[in-house]
């Protein structure tokens, strides 16, 4: 069969020694910044691309993929000792976990969570060689229309998953697809919205933006909130879970595992959403909702596997299309540019080293990852204990290095401190920043897209829905916009993003 | 802010604020892009897309302003100007001294005033802390990595 051929040839690619040590330095990253809240895969990711310009690409790329997916391993570390999310994506896993640990029992908590989430990066790194293909097949008879027809489901999907009001939501990714076009225009030449400055005349970097959005501001926020934060450590035990653990969570890993593949593939999905929807999910099936909150393992085992998964499958968009769903994809597009690699079907046939390679990479990057939080979980817990008045002057440096690095550029970091005072207003004003990072990598492909479908046919915009692809693409979208529209759904949104 | 007659009240300061902001980009798009030629459906300008979606901003804006006054909405929270302020400003001193005075000065006068931001700061850690970044950044991205510092630590 042809899939063991390739994944032989990724396997291959993935364990040279070279590149088992980038993504071992990946997945430690990742759980490091997984660990420690209030710094992300975003920014880790947007400080490191500099870094990775010696890199081979495929090393390059295995590297910064193991950030993403070894923080959701970190994430849970944090959520259920200390009860706080190391990431966005473990946020359920607080309610239970943490329960749990205060129960004396953090211990089996954190090896279902650890084993949950490794049988999904298993499961979703199968799911990615195998849709992949196929996908990228599909994506061979896109068009302009097509493309331009997906990217706004991409758009429309994150709007109706981003948290709050759907009209800032529809605001912010409107800023970020103007945003995007900050530069010469590729069809005129014209230099637009840049103020007469030269620095701006290839555009704003979008490191420039991560790191103003999603560095500086969570800095600042996260200065303003210490003074407030209270730790409850919790002792770790016995690792061991019993039988009753598994017996109560494998339907869970399953389920969340699923719900979480399934959801990481849309376009604007990833590893938060998964996490919400396969908790919601345990509570409704079970017999006793009343148990989650007070340290139902099922309420671990979901989440944890569904994030992992999520964040694997997210991949896949990106792979197969050359389009990003979410922030992290969107800078994975910035890696691969860097490397001169276009992201879209053509990697897969150009170069299935890449491509089968890094599959290959994901199920060593999470059989590590296992090692690296059960055995090795004390490591994590004392670096729990380093204050964070230690860490944030460091994550500010290497921020800033990071971001001068990248073009040599003062006046980049001046531009990024620009991102960091919007970021910082839209987090106080309740405005997620994801969704305005994501109109900011398409704007400019979106515009491009709509030129060329409208010249082809010859300015008659009936060719959206003419194409059959291109109009199912539109139909799912306004789907997803009336569903969330109907006041129903949409209180079922706001209570789901409450809980 | 608060208007004199009942109706004209802000009843969602965030969203007022956030409303105002887009309203802010959007008219400024507009003030800007009106020089870009638009073309036509077939050939479009490069004014066409940003006019569009500028208009489409001022838009929303305006609605999300006008709808905080009919809707109501938390207040914003209060800004911790200690933190705000101390951590722009080491990021801008960062940027200005980056490349006249050297990564060095740079990597301290960073430290040194971020580390200003929290109350929870104590100045023996701070030299301490101060020291070790100004050897890491000095030594791992300028000697350790080659000028101009590349950030590559492996």
């Amino acid at each position: 069969m042809d899939l063991l051929a390739d994944l032989q040839l990724g396997f291959g690619v993935a364990l040279t020694l070279q590149n088992i040590l980038y993504c071992f330095v990946g997945v430690l990253l990742g759980t490091l910044i997984g660990v420690l809240p209030g710094i992300g895969p975003v920014a880790t990711i947007a400080m490191l691309l500099p870094a990775t310009y010696a890199l081979p690409p495929v090393s390059a790329l295995i590297m910064l993929a193991g950030i993403y997916y070894g923080a959701q391993y970190g994430g849970s570390t944090t959520a259920i000792l200390v009860n706080l999310p190391g990431e966005s994506s473990s946020v359920v896993t607080c309610l239970d976990g943490h329960a749990m640990a205060r129960q004396g029992r953090a211990g089996p908590a954190l090896a279902i969570a650890a084993l949950g989430s490794f049988f999904a990066g298993t499961v979703s790194t199968l799911i990615l060689a195998l849709f992949a293909p196929p996908l990228a097949e599909l994506a061979f008879h896109f068009g302009s229309a097509e493309y331009f027809s997906l990217m706004v489901l991409g758009l429309i999907a994150a709007i109706v998953l981003a948290r709050g009001s759907l009209i800032k939501a529809i605001a912010m990714i409107i800023l970020g697809l103007l945003l995007g076009l900050v530069g010469a225009d590729t069809n005129t030449g014209q230099f637009r919205f840049t103020f007469g400055l030269p620095q701006l005349s290839d555009g704003i970097g979008f490191v420039v933006v991560a790191m103003g959005l999603f560095g500086f501001s969570e800095i600042i926020v996260n200065l303003e909130r210490r003074a407030k934060r209270e730790v409850v450590m919790a002792k770790i035990t016995s690792l061991m879970p019993t039988r009753a653990d598994f017996a109560a969570s494998w339907k869970a890993v399953l389920r969340g595992t699923g719900l979480g593949a399934l959801l990481g593939i849309l376009p604007g999905g990833g590893a938060v959403l998964g996490s919400f929807a396969a908790y919601t999910l345990e509570k409704k099936l079970a017999k006793d909702p009343s148990r989650f909150g007070q340290g139902a393992i099922e309420g671990v085992a979901a989440p944890e596997s569904a994030n992992n998964a999520g964040a694997q499958t997210s991949f896949i968009p990106l792979l197969t299309l050359g389009i990003p769903s979410n922030a992290v994809m969107a800078l994975m597009i910035g890696a691969m540019t860097i490397h001169g690699i276009t992201p879209g079907p053509q990697v897969m046939t150009q170069r299935p080293e890449l491509f089968w390679g890094m599959i290959a990479s994901m199920w060593i990057g999470n059989f590590l990852l296992v090692i690296l939080n059960l055995p090795l979980i004390g490591l994590w817990v004392r670096l729990l204990s380093v204050p964070y008045r230690f860490l944030y002057p460091a994550i500010l440096l290497f921020c800033c290095i990071g971001v001068y690095s990248l073009n040599n550029s003062a006046f980049d970091v001046g531009l990024a401190l620009l991102f960091g005072v919007l970021g910082y207003l839209f987090i106080k004003l309740d405005c997620e920043p994801a969704p305005l990072l994501l109109g900011f990598v398409l704007g400019p492909m979106m515009e491009e897209h709509l030129r060329r479908a409208m010249l082809l046919s010859r300015g008659d915009p009936s060719v959206f829905f003419k194409r059959p692809l291109s109009l199912v693409l539109l139909l799912i979208a306004l789907g997803l916009l009336i569903a969330v529209v109907l006041p129903a759904v949409r209180k079922k949104r706001e209570q789901a993003f409450q809980e | 802010m608060t208007g004199s007659t009942v109706n004209l009240r802000i009843r969602s300061p965030r969203d007022f604020c956030a409303g105002a902001i887009f309203l802010f980009f959007g008219l400024g798009v507009l003030v800007i892009g009106r020089g870009y030629p638009m073309g036509t459906a077939q050939h479009m300008g490069s004014g066409y897309f940003p006019i569009v979606l500028g208009a489409l901003l001022a838009i929303l804006g305006a609605v999300t302003c006008i709808r905080s006054m009919v809707v109501a909405g938390d207040a914003i929270d209060p800004v911790g100007l200690r933190p705000l302020l101390l951590v722009l400003i080491a990021i801008g001193v960062f940027a200005a001294a980056v490349d006249s005075m050297g990564l060095a000065v740079a990597t301290v006068l960073l430290t040194l005033i971020a580390a200003a931001a929290s109350v929870e700061s104590r100045w023996r850690e701070v030299v301490v802390l101060t020291l070790a970044l100004l050897g890491i950044s000095v030594g791992v991205f300028v000697y350790g990595l080659g000028l101009p510092f590349k950030l590559s630590p492996f």
